[in-house]
């Protein structure tokens, strides 16, 4: 039996339980998906029609991000700055504005 | 015939054969040499402990949060319709349902209403919404309501009791409570508040036959495209939206915020590259002499940069596995409590959810060859190039 009595023991001792944590999170991670609890979730999205997640509820650009038009940031003035904290973490959709701003769905205006 | 039996090896000689036990002996002369700056190197354990314990926390939270999105978000509706005027999002009329249902493919069609309040009492926004009539777990007679978890937090109340709302027009409206959305599901619904049609053009003063937006059901998912074609010439001023965008926007979100979070955490990674490249690479003149003492007591060159591979390796190892297993603990066992502040901004209501735990292998790999490699190569070559020249030459 190996005696746990030189520096070098102990700290092979520490990185091997480090190393079993790391193990013990990648069983956690792989058994821990409750496939009941996120099909409960998913069924209130369908059944209620949601769209977005109600991370950023202090703007309703940021509340619903897939929904709000391009202008919505900008509401009290053309020029106005955002002024919400959430705004600097919600990009602009890339898949809005631009053309699709003016012509809907890419479609080309004379 | 006579057998002879063969004696099984101790462990003390196989590790011996293995070199396990010559490379204890080197762990042991590092951990002496580092015990004579101890405070220098717990501190620096303990930055690179924390470093990556907050890049592992991002990291993590950005990956399983956009598994989450994906999966609920998969369940969206196809496509929504919503009218724009002058560029910003008006009231639909119910009377275009009946153009879109009659576009080949598209299986079923209904307006949606849900808008937003804000409740000067709690200073929190809430969102208000009409449960599709579809919804048969969420059906809603006049003056019921079902709402969530932050706003039954916000307002102090739970299922049974009532929920007062002051209109813009000034009336109080009062709602029995049906339910309470669990907080499990807060993510998707902290903010939520379910009431009847009636109750909510009532309560918005809302002429009938108008709408939110409309949001279409689709048949084959393969038409999706050529349906919005076909409905945005019936429709020219409509914007189209579906499920693909939903879920684009939402990775997009994602990697923005990590990159955000990251970009934030930029200083300080520089500054703890500046000083572990100075710990590791600037050798004191204690050091050099040391190298120089080994060498000349007959240690070879593999043996001195072993012995500083152990240095390193020890320190970042050490700080790697343990500044993961706490990012771990910290997001999926604590919400990742100290991310809130940022992603609350002024926000009252805040979901207050555990993500599903996901752990993903090339996050893993990416963190651990950043901050692994750099320290253990900045404490080997230095050290190298130290123990490569001749002893008599080190230690002058």
């Amino acid at each position: 039996m190996i005696k746990l009595n030189r520096p070098s023991h102990m700290a092979v001792l520490m990185l091997g339980t480090g190393a079993i944590a790391l193990a013990a999170m990648i069983v956690h991670a792989r058994f821990s998906h409750n496939i009941t609890q996120v099909a409960a979730h998913a069924s209130i999205v369908k059944e209620l029609g949601l769209t977005d997640l109600a991370l950023f509820t202090e703007a309703r650009y940021t509340r619903h991000p897939s929904q709000a038009d391009l202008h919505t940031p900008f509401q009290d003035h053309p020029l106005s700055f955002d002024h919400f904290p959430s705004g600097s973490l919600v990009p602009p959709q890339r898949h809005f504005g631009g053309k699709n701003l003016f012509a809907p769905n890419g479609a080309k205006r004379p | 015939m006579t057998m002879t039996t063969k004696p099984f090896a101790t462990t003390a000689s196989l590790m011996t054969r293995f070199g396990v036990a010559k490379q204890l002996y080197l762990i042991d002369f590092t951990l002496g040499a580092m015990k004579r700056r101890t405070g220098r190197n717990v501190m620096l354990f303990a930055v690179y402990l924390a470093i990556i314990f907050i890049l592992g926390s991002v990291m993590l939270f950005s990956h399983a949060i956009r598994r989450e999105a994906a999966i609920l978000l998969e369940q969206a509706p196809e496509l929504t319709v919503q009218k724009l005027r002058m560029g910003r999002h008006e009231l639909i009329n119910g009377s275009e349902l009946e153009t879109l249902r009659n576009i080949r493919g598209v299986r079923r069609a209904e307006g949606r209403l849900w808008g937003y309040f804000y409740d000067q009492a709690t200073g929190a926004n809430y969102t208000l919404m009409v449960p599709s009539k579809h919804a048969k777990n969420h059906a809603l007679n006049e003056g019921e309501t079902i709402i969530g978890s932050g706003v039954a937090k916000a307002k102090g109340i739970k299922q049974g009791g009532y929920l007062f709302l002051l209109s813009e027009t000034g009336k109080l409206t009062k709602l029995k409570i049906k339910q309470v959305f669990s907080q499990a599901s807060a993510l998707t619904n902290a903010d939520l508040i379910l009431m009847s049609e009636p109750d909510y053009r009532r309560f918005f003063v809302l002429p009938t036959g108008v709408y939110t937006d409309l949001s279409l059901s689709i048949r084959n998912k393969r038409e999706i495209d050529k349906i919005v074609e076909k409905a945005a010439k019936k429709m020219p001023q409509a914007r189209f939206i579906t499920r693909r965008d939903i879920l684009r926007t939402y990775e997009s979100i994602f990697s923005w915020r990590e990159g955000l979070l990251l970009a934030l955490l930029g200083s300080s990674l520089i500054a703890f590259t500046i000083l572990s490249f100075d710990k590791a690479s600037g050798m004191s003149a204690e050091e050099r002499r040391e190298i120089g003492v080994l060498k000349a007591v007959g240690w070879e060159t593999s043996d001195i940069i072993a012995m500083k591979f152990w240095e390193g390796a020890l320190v970042s190892l050490g700080a790697f596995l343990f500044g993961v297993a706490l990012a771990y603990a910290h997001v999926f066992f604590f919400s990742a409590g100290l991310l809130e502040p940022v992603l609350k901004g002024w926000a009252v209501i805040y979901p207050r959810f555990t993500l599903t735990p996901s752990l993903g292998g090339i996050q893993l790999a990416t963190l651990a060859f950043f901050t692994i490699v750099p320290y253990t190569a900045a404490t080997i070559i230095p050290i190298w190039q130290a123990a490569t020249t001749d002893p008599d030459e080190v230690m002058r």
